[in-house]
């Protein structure tokens, strides 16, 4: 079984390299110098000329790639050219706001998507399936962004319940903390819990007419254990990998979210930093988001090669 | 137990009592390196006005006054300046505000090779510290501008103790709030400075300075009490903020403007009829309702403006009022410059605001003749595109400089750093550079309006309003008062429970 | 000839499709909503009461009234005619970016899939890449790249849609091209593009049809995203995310402003999601 994970880091790598030279071709590629961009109003030729020299600006491409790589793998990512604060800092700083998003998120959507989910597969058929069915189809369907502008205008607005953006750290005020994370993480949830909704009741659908299932029910067990223990245990392992591999979904949905809700997370740094022409940040944050991304991969790979023994002896 | 009891008794009371001492507002973008010498945007202007002391400000009327110099001279050829500087004033670090401390610091933004304030300075051929109040600037010609510069970012002193550390990340200067963190995007946080010689007037124990893009968020979060105040109100906003009892809505037009820049280059994407021919520019000028852009997208905060200085400024001339919209007029000059109709690009930057007023002129241009077609552009590329003379017409603004040589001599100046226009005309270039050097504002005003006489006839930039500065506050804020420049001079405000 | 045999099967395998498809009501509910969006798009000139870029001083930002049915925006313009017209930049994003994602992903999956080795090594790899990369991060730096314009966002979406049918069309094919009739076919010595063409890609077909429809729905909502940021359709040319874009600042003031084109999103999304759930459950070889 290690030989498998072995392999599969191995080929792991090849993408990250891949990535690195997408990552960093795409900004060399974007039009609009950063310099000038920066400089706004106040452009002095003299300037300029001065940063792009410090920056390396006017290098080969190859070059300057090579210095960036080289600098990566001991772990310096740069400075944000915007504010000089260094781009490790600033993921630093980051990513707990965006992982605290995040994890709220699939919590929520775990507890909205998977009792649903098993509902409407017990139920199957029912006025209760269809209704889940039609709300979790919804959740997909609906575009993030004006939820969020609808629940901002109708919660903090109107009712002035919630805070309508922002962030506040857990370690600083705990209660205020989760009330701004609120809204955004169930915008965020929306998609996920219907998503797992649709999983769960597929799943436990192809586990309650499986056979054991059958024979434990002709054994006269309670339908509710039956669920419970039997079916749910054998359905819940592939949404756990599932939920490893949807934390990609959920960076990449945190875009829109914490662009509504002004939330200093990845997701803004990243679009601040490509309309800041910011190359520095969005090399280091998009590598970064890239590489948690493959990680998790991984980590789902090998959590199914455990859930599946069949898969551990490679042919 | 009872101690434990007592303790967070404590712990809460003082965390409550923190909090109301507190300050927050909110900015619309997050600001920049925070070097005053190095570092470019507005909003940054407004951080340092609480954290950086400088050598003078301006007053509401856009008067000269005392900061860290109590006084300044000319000699009589007007190249020399003479400062005193005040002898009570230390920086965060303990250090003392003193003539080899200015002098350190000018030196510093004479010099830095990425200071942006090089240019800002370059009359400046030397500073000397005689004694320990006295700084003397030598010139190599008479520059009226310097004043207004040094009222600003090239004038702010920042201890020279700390040179050498990390400023951009951790400023130390003198005023009366002291750098303490900031997370990018999303919080600056500053706290009172007590041995500020004006200690006692300053009411909050910490600034808190929050980024938030959105304007109708910005103002919800005020609502919700979780802001005291906001800068740069979307005009959109400002009807429910004006019927809103539990808000203040200060309002002033500002240094700046928003105009429409003509590439007159006569060649490439400037050789074009509304490029060549000045009556075209003329009956453009003539189609555009600069009040209705002020009704219908400005709620009445976009002061219609004719020329490039503020109404708050000496400079803004009487001999120059509003050109009203006047669609058989613009048609008649089109005629005689021989066009049934002229198609032209214009370039904007792709804000929801400047899509509204540019839809907006293309609109009203339409009905005098002018085949417009619009060209969102997101606003560095835009700036590329015009510097390398690849436009027709652009809608852009300018933050505005105190001094009037800031709002004029760059863009129209044959060699102007942002000429975009490739405007080119020997008088106006003799009459700007004569005003550069003419220090006194009665001498000084009708060489600006000669040089107007020539740029309202041939309009390489059509202004249309002034740039305002909308502030909201909290109903429980008092003393509040907005200035041209727009910055937040928070001396003497405080708020009321 | 197995071959022979199993070229026509797609063909009455299709009938059955069909048959399923329209007995499945929330599919056909799905289907309707998607036509009706559909015939909204090309009938635009006709629906619509007025101009779409008439702008009218005297009508700023009406409520929705018999006048203006869904009201106007911040220029005066009717809601409901922007909204009309706007419905073509949605569809044609949606359908346009999709088509581009599989016109350059599906060939690349057939070829990784098919020849397998170093060529399969290789596109896996860079489709690896581009998937590790956020769908909406990539999609704005490549619109940012190629300038704001609705056909550049069409490119960038299509673009970062492009792995998802890689991946999908090498999976396929590896399961089919040990198929007997694939082996028959090249038993008989047919050159491989014939191969890929004939047997290989109709028998991929199905899924792909499946996931173009679901990718349709999120390239809508990838369209408006990016119009939301300022990166899609310009103005003065409406699109639902556009007027998103603007509406949000008139939440407060105009809420019908937001409320009208976000929930077409919603719907014409809604619509796609149906009908791709229809369509895999109605080409689902399992229940064959």
């Amino acid at each position: 079984m290690l030989k498998i994970i072995a392999r599969r880091v191995l080929v792991a790598i090849p993408t990250l390299v891949l990535v690195t030279l997408i990552v960093f071709g795409l900004q060399k590629i974007l039009p609009g110098d950063p310099l000038l961009t920066m400089a706004g109003e106040e452009r002095d030729p003299q300037v300029l000329a001065y940063l792009r020299e410090k920056y390396r600006l006017d290098d080969p491409f190859h070059v300057q790639y090579v210095a960036w790589l080289g600098n990566v793998l001991t772990g310096d990512f740069g400075n944000s050219l915007r504010t000089g604060v260094p781009v490790s800092t600033l993921i630093a700083q980051k990513l707990p706001v965006t992982l605290q998003l995040a994890v709220m998120a699939i919590i929520m959507a775990m507890l909205i998507g998977i009792p649903a989910g098993i509902v409407s597969a017990v139920r199957k058929g029912t006025v209760t399936d269809y209704a889940a069915n039609a709300v979790a189809l919804s959740g997909m369907s609906i575009p993030n962004f004006w939820l969020g502008i609808i629940l901002i205008m109708i919660v903090s607005v109107q009712w002035r319940l919630l805070p309508a953006s922002g962030y506040v750290p857990l370690s600083e005020d705990p209660v205020q903390s989760l009330r701004t994370m609120l809204m955004p993480s169930f915008v965020l949830a929306t998609g996920l819990a219907a998503y797992l909704m649709r999983h769960t009741r597929s799943a436990m659908l192809g586990v309650l007419t499986s056979d054991y299932i059958r024979t434990a029910r002709a054994k006269g067990l309670m339908p509710k254990t039956v669920v419970l223990k039997h079916a749910l245990r054998n359905a819940l392992m592939p949404i756990v990998t599932l939920s490893t591999l949807l934390f990609g979904e959920l960076l990449a949905g945190a875009v829109l979210t914490e662009q509504v809700f002004t939330i200093p997370g990845f997701g803004k740094l990243i679009v601040d930093a490509v309309f800041t022409r910011d190359y520095a940040v969005v090399q280091g944050v998009v590598l970064c988001t890239a590489v948690g991304f493959i990680f998790m991969n991984l980590v789902a790979d090998v959590l199914y090669i455990f859930i599946n023994p069949r898969l551990r002896h490679p042919q | 137990m009872k101690l434990l009891l007592s303790t967070l008794l404590a712990t809460t009371f003082i965390a409550g009592a923190a909090s109301a001492q507190d300050f927050r507002i909110g900015l619309q973008e997050d600001p920049d390196v925070l070097d005053p010498h190095k570092s470019r945007t507005f909003v940054g202007r407004l951080v340092y006005q609480s954290l950086c002391e400088k050598l003078i400000d301006v007053d509401a009327d856009l008067n000269f006054v005392p900061r860290a110099a109590s006084e300044w001279s000319w000699n009589d050829d007007n190249t020399q300046l003479t400062f005193t500087i005040r002898e009570d004033m230390v920086f965060h670090d303990g250090t003392k505000v003193d003539a080899a401390a200015v002098a350190a610091n000018l030196e510093r933004a004479r010099t830095l090779p990425d200071s942006l304030r090089k240019s800002e300075l370059a009359s400046v051929t030397s500073v000397e510290a005689p004694d320990a109040t006295t700084v003397v600037l030598t010139l190599a010609q008479p520059d009226a501008t310097l004043l207004a510069q040094l009222s600003d970012r090239a004038g702010m002193l920042l201890s020279p103790a700390s040179f050498e550390t990390d400023i951009g990340t951790n400023p130390v200067c003198s005023g009366p709030y002291k750098f303490v963190s900031r997370v990018q995007n999303d919080r600056i946080i500053l706290e009172k400075f007590a041995d500020h010689p004006d200690a006692d007037d300053y009411h909050f124990d910490r600034i808190i300075f929050q980024p938030i893009p959105d304007s109708t968020v910005r103002l919800a979060n005020l609502r919700a009490g979780d802001l005291d105040m906001l800068e740069r109100l979307n005009p959109s906003d400002a009807a429910s903020v004006r019927d809103d009892a539990e808000l203040q809505f200060e309002t002033i037009a500002g240094l700046g403007y928003q105009g429409i820049t003509i590439n007159t280059s006569g060649e490439g994407d400037g050789d074009n009829p509304l490029g060549t021919d000045k009556r075209v520019r003329q009956a453009l000028q003539l189609a555009i309702g600069r009040d209705i852009i002020n009704d219908v997208v400005g709620n009445g905060l976009f002061e219609p403006a004719q020329q490039p200085f503020p109404p708050a400024s000496p400079y803004n001339s009487d001999d120059y009022p509003l050109v009203t919209r006047d669609v058989e007029a613009a048609k008649a000059l089109l005629a005689e410059a021989g066009h049934e109709r002229v198609a032209f690009e214009l370039s904007f930057g792709n804000n929801t605001t400047a899509t509204a007023i540019n839809e907006l002129i293309q609109a009203m241009a339409a009905e005098a003749g002018f085949d417009i077609s619009l060209q969102p552009t997101e606003f560095a590329a835009m700036q590329q595109e015009m510097q390398a003379g690849n436009y027709q017409a652009a809608q852009i603004g300018w933050s505005g400089r105190v001094d009037p040589d800031g709002n004029l001599h760059q863009f129209v100046t044959c060699e102007g750093a942002l000429n975009d226009s490739n405007y080119c005309n020997e008088e106006v270039d003799r009459l700007l550079n004569e005003a550069r050097q003419t220090p006194d504002t009665e001498a000084r005003k009708p060489i600006y309006d000669q040089a107007q006489a020539i740029l309202q006839d041939e309009l390489p930039l059509i202004y249309v309003y002034h740039q305002p500065w909308p502030f909201v506050l909290s109903a429980k804020v008092e003393g509040f008062q907005a200035y041209p420049d727009g910055m937040l001079r928070l001396k003497g405000v405080s708020v009321t429970e | 000839m197995s071959a022979s045999a199993e070229a026509i099967a797609p063909r009455r395998k299709l009938g059955r499709a069909a048959t399923k498809l329209f007995s499945n009501r929330s599919a056909v509910f799905g289907g309707v909503l998607v036509s009706v969006f559909l015939l909204m798009a090309v009938l635009a000139p006709l629906l619509a009461p007025y101009d779409p870029f008439a702008t009218s001083f005297t009508s700023i930002r009406k409520p929705p009234s018999a006048e203006f049915w869904l009201g106007t925006d911040e220029l005066g313009r009717d809601i409901y005619t922007r909204m009309v017209y706007g419905a073509r930049a949605s569809l044609m994003a949606g359908v346009v970016s999709v088509a581009i994602a599989v016109l350059v992903g599906v060939p690349f999956g057939l070829l990784a899939g098919f020849y397998g080795g170093w060529v399969d090594a290789i596109i896996s790899r860079v489709t690896e890449a581009l998937l590790a990369i956020p769908f909406l991060i990539l999609a704005i730096a490549l619109a940012a790249f190629l300038g704001p314009s609705l056909t550049n966002a069409m490119i960038a979406i299509g673009l970062s849609a492009t792995p998802i049918f890689v991946r999908l069309t090498r999976g396929q094919t590896l399961a089919v091209k040990t198929e007997d009739y694939v082996e028959g076919a090249r038993a008989i010595g047919l050159p491989n593009v014939l191969i890929m063409i004939r047997y290989i890609f109709p028998n991929v077909l199905p899924p792909i049809v499946v996931q173009a429809t679901i990718t349709i729905a999120t390239a809508i909502i990838a369209e408006a995203s990016l119009s939301f940021l300022g990166l899609g359709q310009q103005p003065p040319n409406p699109s639902w995310g556009s007027m998103l874009n603007t509406a949000k600042n008139f939440m407060t003031q105009a809420p019908w402003m937001s409320v009208f084109p976000g929930g077409a999103i919603f719907l014409v999304v809604l619509g796609f999601n149906l009908l791709g759930d229809g369509l895999r459950d109605a080409l689902d070889p399992r229940d064959n």
